[in-house]
């Protein structure tokens, strides 16, 4: 048996005297206190002034009766429970129904039988505190749910902080984003690198909401920072994979697609792993070549399991890079069926306006799952004919009081380093330490970036460029620079760097040297560069980029200088 | 014909109400002649309110039962039966013979009450 509840307040509410005091008499000895009134107009000024937690009220009553007298008292207790039982001689099953239609929870009938008007006392106590409960759990619910979407507002704002350096807006980048991206796990990145190329990511993390959220900011910190200095796809890769690895829990991780768009070279380097594929569209329509998912997600493996190998593309004008999240193809209709991939290469298929592609893309999710989508993220990349003139400027924190104006440093990177290490990072972070080169940053590092990637891809691996003039070479290309870096045993990249101060200003003398066989510098330079011609490409860049750029004779050697006012 | 007085039920109110069963008694004796009284008022040869007969017939007959005097309970029940009913005629004659029970029914439960008296 259930404990009997404490004493509650009980209204009585009976025209009979003699009723009145027997039920009161049962009521109080079963250790409750007792109200008493003798009509309904007396029950109602009592319940307002006393608050009773339950009522026994007589259906017939003079000048208001039970059942006026429970509709007020009902509408006065408003979303708190008080049991009302009715005390009724009424037999008539429509009388004792129009008990519980008037807000009775229950009747007793005369002659009393006092056990079954405490077990029913003792029924209503218990689902009085029922209401009582869920009340109360209700407003917490409630306080608990504004707190979390003030938690939300104050994580998005500052994720908004630490966004709001990217170059989505970009002409040349289309994107379709939810309102809720943030806290769908879906990240969108764009940043250019000092060098003017542009490094894109898609992200979606697993989970909803803060969680979600919270791992996005590491990572759009590290994507921005490294992007800034100058850091290439692989070590980025790295950093990130790592981070996540390092602070997210075991279940949580995040698919990602990064790109790095270098349209002075015309080629897409790519990192896919755990997105949809994601498509190269050519400007002519002639293929439609699937960036696949080749790799885990981010967060997922250990730094020595994690495989940060890109894949690159030849990319001409007007070509277009599109990727997708997979909000996109697990769009379902009505029947649980899936948008799925074959659904999406109809629709790429099928376009004839490149401007077009996405609204007919979210023109055919809509029409398939019967409503509009919220939750998805497209973004599209068009490879433009001109590189921009003009290079992003960089920006500095620090006062400019100290820069050193008369040193000169050399490096020699060998084999094992030249595997897995970018020394262009740290040596363009020394070189802008000389306040008079910042504002050549731009120029800096994407001289710096040709020249070491020719003494590389070309002098120690001994690559030959003129296979990059199909799209098949291309590949091969790609193919043999990673097995031929993973099989490197010898070789050298020899960088030195030299600041003398000259009059107000200075001057800045790089030059790299390779191991390589070199190649016939003078015919070279001599060549004209013809439209396609990517070989004669970067030595333009060089020559158009800084003054004095000069090859030796064997073509082992590049030196170029800079000057500051 | 039912019986004047349930001795069952009066032993169980006396169980319930302990030493209060003799203010009992004589509350309901109290409120009985105070309705009875309505009963006569209500049913006015010339001008008989249904509507108050029925509510203190109603009345009257649950206290009685609660109180053990059955056959007195039935004959209200009659009463309010036939007003409900719009019924006017031979009202003040069930209302005799409810007076006259009721006398039969006080003179028990003032036997009853003297077995209290300490």
């Amino acid at each position: 048996m259930l404990p009997v509840p404490k004493g509650l307040r009980i209204l009585i509410a009976d025209d009979s005297a003699s009723d009145r005091l027997l039920l009161a008499t049962i009521v109080a000895r079963q250790g409750h206190w007792v109200l008493s009134a003798a009509n309904g107009l007396e029950a109602v000024a009592l319940f307002s002034s006393e608050r009773p937690h339950l009522i026994l009220m007589d259906a017939m009553m003079p000048l208001m009766d039970g059942f006026e007298a429970a509709r007020r008292i009902k509408a006065m207790a408003g979303e708190a429970l008080v049991p009302i039982i009715f005390l009724t001689s009424l037999t008539q099953g429509e009388a004792l129904a129009r008990c519980l239609d008037a807000g009775g929870d229950d009747f007793i009938s005369k002659p009393y039988n006092p056990l079954v008007l405490a077990a029913k006392i003792n029924a209503m106590n218990r689902l009085r505190l029922l209401q009582e409960t869920v009340l109360q759990q209700r407003d917490l619910i409630a306080t608990h749910h504004e707190y979390l979407l003030n938690e939300q507002r104050v994580a998005k704002a500052v994720f908004d902080q630490i966004a709001h350096s990217g170059c989505l807006g970009a002409a040349n980048i289309r994107y379709l984003q939810s309102p809720y991206a943030l806290f769908n796990g879906d990240l969108m990145l764009a940043a250019y690198t000092p060098a003017g190329h542009m490094h894109v990511l898609l992200g979606d993390f697993t989970g909803h909401g803060l969680p979600a959220a919270v791992g996005a900011m590491p990572l759009a910190e590290v994507f921005y920072g490294m992007t800034a200095k100058g850091y290439g796809l692989v070590e980025i890769l790295r950093e990130m994979n790592a981070k996540l690895k390092r602070i997210l829990p075991v279940d949580m991780f995040c698919c990602a697609t990064l790109l790095c768009v270098n349209l002075e070279r015309r080629q897409v380097e790519v990192w896919n792993g755990g997105l949809p594929d994601g498509y190269l569209l050519r400007a002519d329509r002639s293929e439609r070549v699937p960036l696949a998912s080749r790799h885990l997600p981010l967060g997922v493996l250990s730094v020595n399991g994690f495989d940060p190998r890109t894949e690159v593309h030849p990319l001409a004008p007007g070509d277009r890079i599109f990727l997708l999240s997979d909000g996109v193809l697990d769009t379902s209709d009505s029947h649980d069926q899936l948008f799925g991939v074959q659904r999406l290469r109809d629709v790429l298929a099928a376009n004839l306006q490149p401007d077009l592609l996405i609204e007919e893309i979210l023109h055919a999710l809509n029409d398939f799952g019967g409503k509009a989508r919220d939750d998805v993220s497209l973004l599209e990349i068009t490879a433009t004919d001109e590189v921009s003139d003009s290079l992003p400027t960089l920006t500095y924190s620090d006062s400019g009081a100290s820069s050193p104006l008369d040193w000169s440093a050399s490096f020699e990177f060998r084999a094992s380093t030249l595997r897995r290490f970018n020394p262009l990072p740290y040596i363009l972070q020394l070189l802008l330490e000389v306040h008079g080169l910042r504002s050549q940053g731009g120029a800096l590092h994407a001289v710096m970036g040709e020249l070491y990637s020719n003494a590389l891809e070309h002098g120690v691996l001994g690559l030959d460029s003129s296979l990059k003039h199909d799209a098949l070479g291309f590949a091969r290309y790609y193919e043999q620079r990673a097995s031929r870096l993973e099989a490197l045993q010898d070789g050298f990249v020899r960088v030195s760097v030299q600041i003398e101060p000259m009059g107000q200003g200075g001057r800045l003398t790089i030059s790299v040297e390779d191991s390589g066989d070199g190649f016939d510098a003078p015919y070279v330079l001599n060549l004209e560069p013809a439209e396609d011609e990517l070989y004669g490409r970067g030595m333009r860049l060089v020559r158009e980029l800084s003054r004095q750029a000069r090859w030796s004779t064997d073509g082992r050697t590049a030196s170029v200088e800079f000057f500051w006012e | 014909m039912s019986i004047h007085l349930d001795y069952s039920v009066l032993s169980a109110l006396q169980d319930v109400m302990e030493d209060e069963y003799p203010t009992l008694l004589d509350v309901f004796l109290k409120d009985s002649e105070l309705r009875l009284l309505q009963l006569r008022s209500a049913a006015d040869d010339r001008n008989p309110d249904l509507q108050a007969l029925s509510l203190t017939a109603h009345s009257f007959k649950g206290s009685s039962s609660n109180m053990g005097a059955l056959r007195l309970s039935e004959l209200c029940r009659q009463l309010e039966e036939r007003a409900r009913q719009q019924e006017s005629s031979g009202l003040t004659e069930l209302i005799g013979k409810i007076d006259t029970e009721y006398l039969t029914v006080r003179r028990l439960f003032n036997a009853e009450r003297q077995f209290f008296i300490d």
